[in-house]
């Protein structure tokens, strides 16, 4: 019988899952997400984490059988063995004085492990887990649109309580005090409020499950010009509600979208070297520094001014600058290849962050006190005053800059750097000049940073060194990685989950590592392709080729080769 | 003297020889072949055609002109393209894209071109792709161009091979065992389109092959390299009954019976 490694392997899961919550527990982040209630009263950040990770380890659990009691007693086997992992960390913990070891072992984290019952509930700890877990094994059985609609609805319920602060930031108009008070307490959502989300959101899964396929079918149906019509409409909708978006969400949500396009930006010129070029790059924030800085001295008012013309010029010369920076960045590097190329470009990352931090450098840089007092952009009298300002302008270059990334994508320069990516020897034997090809990948991508760092210049005000740390090319990588390499609506998608989710829930920041790595290493088991990939088989014109009679191609052919 | 001269062409790895003081001699609109033991320098002569490799010795020309030196991109763009032993596809691109890198020499649009799209790019571009058609039409890929070319079948990703060679528009194509791992239907069609690049293009071709069917079928003219050293040049016929060359494929024994 092959069931006896099969239960190895949901033990496995149980112990796995287990390991993780332990691990995530010692760490502090269960206990940091404590004071964060889910549901008045009911249910806190600190368990919400913990009642997830037993259900998904039930879920994990449940895939390897296939029929329902089966899966409901792995996904309790393997909830249970998660369940009493904790227990066994609260029991060590009584033995052994942990504190002294790990920091996060605090009294408060036991408290709440053990519901703040002491040790005689553990059993009950043990049994409950393993009843999550089962209920997440029974959950892989439901129909995928039920399924669907469940996930949607704790999903939202989840989101919409950890991110309760800002929803009720949202919600500030005295229009809508009513309905905020009726969902929300000062620090989360009540019974009421929760029963709300869920019914709302699992009303809306509902109704876009049974409708989507209709609405698919009538749109498929409609003549190509009316389809055309509507795609403009919608479009021209998506683009209304993200122009009067700083206008309803105020200036701090602004601030992190804000943030999110510059990232955004950044990503698409790393995008175009590692995931168009495959020249792997992690010194990239030093274009991001040169863009910053030419703005910073051409614009400032403080004494380091070198010249005080407007951001507007002043963008325009470090889109120059960062180009030619670029390029030179490439010339020494152009024969390093793979990991060599990786270790190379790190170094001229940190070449520029200590210039800029030198004694040498302080009179022309400012050292680490930085360029000050950089005035923000006009625009016909329209002073891009604020985050809800700034926003348009972050907003107006991501869009540009995609532009021209799709463009230069689709173009015999794009094939050339995706060819060069596949295999440079075979792409230089198809006649693509390595040289010109890699520079101009060079050059470009440090453009589009060049861009981000001239807006990040303005969004601060004044810019110091220690803006321009390795991790800000880290986390471009990485949000590029989990968009999807390669891919364009993958890159604003990345900057949005790996920039924007972080800003607004603060209690991670201490783990936004952490939480990097893990989802850096989720998205690398369960969708290495990224969250939206991109479109690895484009269509063709296939109309053209069937109207030519086979023997006329064959002659067009040997005409076309024989041209010299 | 013929399309492709090469002079005393000498390539060493440390202290082996791969190529020997080799002359080779390739007609235009010849079919030739290179045939020899594993590791007699036939695949290290096609690198040293196509600038993959600097040989320390010897010269080689095509049409008049020195090859010595220069990149391999160059050379592509003088009108020389091959495909490979173990096929080098651009495999995360579909069939379409790898024949519209092949004509990449023969474009001209740059970084300005793609990003403002001036008529001029715009024709080109539509052009190109109703060439990349008729090319994948031509090799008999017909319908495929979307498809990536990692998932093409073993002998389509062959053809693809071969197609984006052809797109670079060559005087001169060297086939490196383009029937390997071919059954016998198979390995009859190849030699057919072998035969059609030829007659009906008028490109040059230089072969390496195992298979003496191949081999003796379609050549025009064969070379036997063993050790990096010329040991017999001819025509199929003369060279299957030179002894030097059956003592290389079978040893000296056969020889003597």
């Amino acid at each position: 019988m092959t069931s006896i490694p099969r239960w190895r392997d949901t033990v496995r899961t149980g112990l796995l899952w287990g390991a993780g919550a332990v691990f995530t527990s010692l760490v502090g982040l269960v206990a940091a997400l404590q004071p964060r209630q889910i549901i008045t009263g009911v249910i806190s950040g600190g368990h919400a984490l913990l009642l997830v990770a037993l259900v998904a380890a039930g879920i994990s659990a449940a895939r390897r059988y296939a029929d329902a009691p089966r899966r409901a007693a792995a996904g309790a086997l393997a909830g249970a063995i998660v369940g009493a992992s904790v227990a066994a960390l609260v029991l060590l913990a009584r033995v052994v004085n942990l504190r002294a070891m790990i920091v996060g072992a605090t009294p408060e984290l036991f408290a709440l492990l053990t519901l703040g019952r002491g040790s005689g509930v553990l059993p009950w700890i043990v049994l409950g887990a393993a009843g999550l877990g089962a209920l997440g094994g029974l959950l892989t059985v439901l129909p995928r649109q039920v399924r669907s609609i469940v996930t949607t609805g704790a999903a939202t319920l989840l989101g919409v309580g950890l991110l309760q602060e800002q929803v009720q930031l949202l919600l500030q108009s005295d229009r809508v005090a009513r309905l905020r008070e009726i969902v929300f307490t000062f620090d989360g959502l009540t019974p009421v409020g929760a029963g709300l989300v869920v019914a709302l959101s699992t009303v809306l899964s509902g109704v876009w499950q049974w409708q989507q396929p209709k609405t698919k079918e009538r749109m498929a149906a409609l003549p190509p010009t009316r389809r055309r019509v509507l795609q403009i409409v919608g479009f021209a909708a998506g683009l209304g509600a993200i122009l009067v978006l700083p206008l309803f969400v105020g200036p701090f949500f602004s601030q992190v979208l804000v943030l999110v396009g510059l990232y955004t930006l950044m990503g698409l010129g790393l995008n175009l070297e590692v995931g168009f070029a495959g020249l792997l790059d992690i010194g990239f924030v030093a274009f991001f520094a040169i863009g910053a800085y030419t703005v910073g001295l051409l614009t400032t008012t403080g004494p380091l001014a070198i010249a005080h013309v407007s951001w507007w010029t002043a963008t325009m010369i470090a889109v120059v600058v960062s180009l030619i920076s670029g390029v030179l960045f490439g010339l020494p590097i152009l024969g390093i290849r793979g990991d060599y190329l990786a270790i190379a470009t790190l170094g001229f990352g940190e070449i520029i962050r200590l210039l800029v931090l030198s004694d040498f450098l302080r009179p022309v840089l400012g050292g680490s006190q930085g360029v000050l007092s950089i005035p923000k952009p006009v625009l016909f009298g329209f002073e891009f005053r604020g985050p809800e300002q700034i926003f348009f302008l972050a907003l107006g270059a991501s869009a540009i800059i995609a532009f021209i990334a799709a463009r230069l994508r689709d173009s015999r320069l794009g094939r050339a750097w995706m060819a060069m990516r596949e295999d440079e020897d075979v792409a230089q034997a198809m006649g693509i000049n390595l040289v010109n090809v890699k520079l101009l990948a060079y050059g470009i991508g440090a453009v589009f940073a060049g861009v981000s760092g001239a807006i990040f210049a303005v969004m601060v005000g004044s810019i110091f060194p220690h803006s321009f740390s390795v991790l800000v090319s880290i986390n471009v990588l990485a949000l590029i990685i989990v968009g999807g390499m390669g891919s364009l609506p993958g890159v604003a998608v990345g900057a949005l989950f790996l920039v924007g989710l972080p800003e607004l829930l603060r209690e991670f920041s201490d783990y936004r590592f952490l939480v990097y790595g893990a989802a850096l290493m989720a998205m690398m088991i369960l969708r290495p392709e990224g969250l939206w990939p991109a479109p690895a088989q484009r269509r063709e014109l296939h109309e053209e080729v069937a109207r030519i009679p086979e023997g006329e191609l064959v002659e067009a052919g040997a005409a076309g080769a024989e041209d010299p | 003297m013929g399309l492709l001269a090469s002079r005393g062409l000498t390539k060493r790895f440390g202290g082996l020889m791969a190529i020997n003081q080799l002359d080779l001699d390739v007609e235009d609109r010849a079919i030739h072949s290179i045939i020899g033991p594993n590791g007699a320098g036939k695949t290290t002569f096609f690198n040293c055609v196509t600038g993959f490799y600097r040989s320390e010795e010897g010269t080689i020309e095509f049409d008049g002109v020195s090859l010595d030196g220069l990149s391999p991109d160059r050379i592509t763009s003088m009108g020389i393209a091959r495909t490979y032993q173990n096929i080098r596809l651009f495999a995360n691109m579909t069939a379409m894209e790898n024949i519209l890198v092949g004509m990449h020499p023969h474009l001209r649009s740059g970084w300005l071109g793609a990003i403002l799209k001036p008529p001029a790019v715009v024709k080109e571009e539509r052009e190109a792709h109703q060439q990349a058609r008729e090319t994948l039409q031509f090799v008999g890929l017909r319908g495929m161009g979307d498809l990536l070319a990692k998932n093409l079948p073993y002998g389509q990703q062959r053809r693809l091979e071969i197609a984006r060679a052809l797109a670079s528009r060559p005087r001169l194509l060297l086939l490196d065992e383009p029937t390997a791992g071919m059954n016998p239907r198979e390995t009859m069609e190849m030699m057919a389109f072998i035969r059609r690049l030829r007659d009906d293009l008028g490109i040059t071709i230089i072969l390496i092959e195992h298979q003496m069917r191949v081999v003796m079928g379609i050549s025009d003219r064969v070379t036997v390299l063993d050790y990096g050293t010329k040991i017999s040049e001819g025509t199929p016929r003369e060279v299957q009954s030179d002894a030097r060359v059956i003592e290389a494929y079978l040893g000296t024994k056969a020889v003597a019976q």
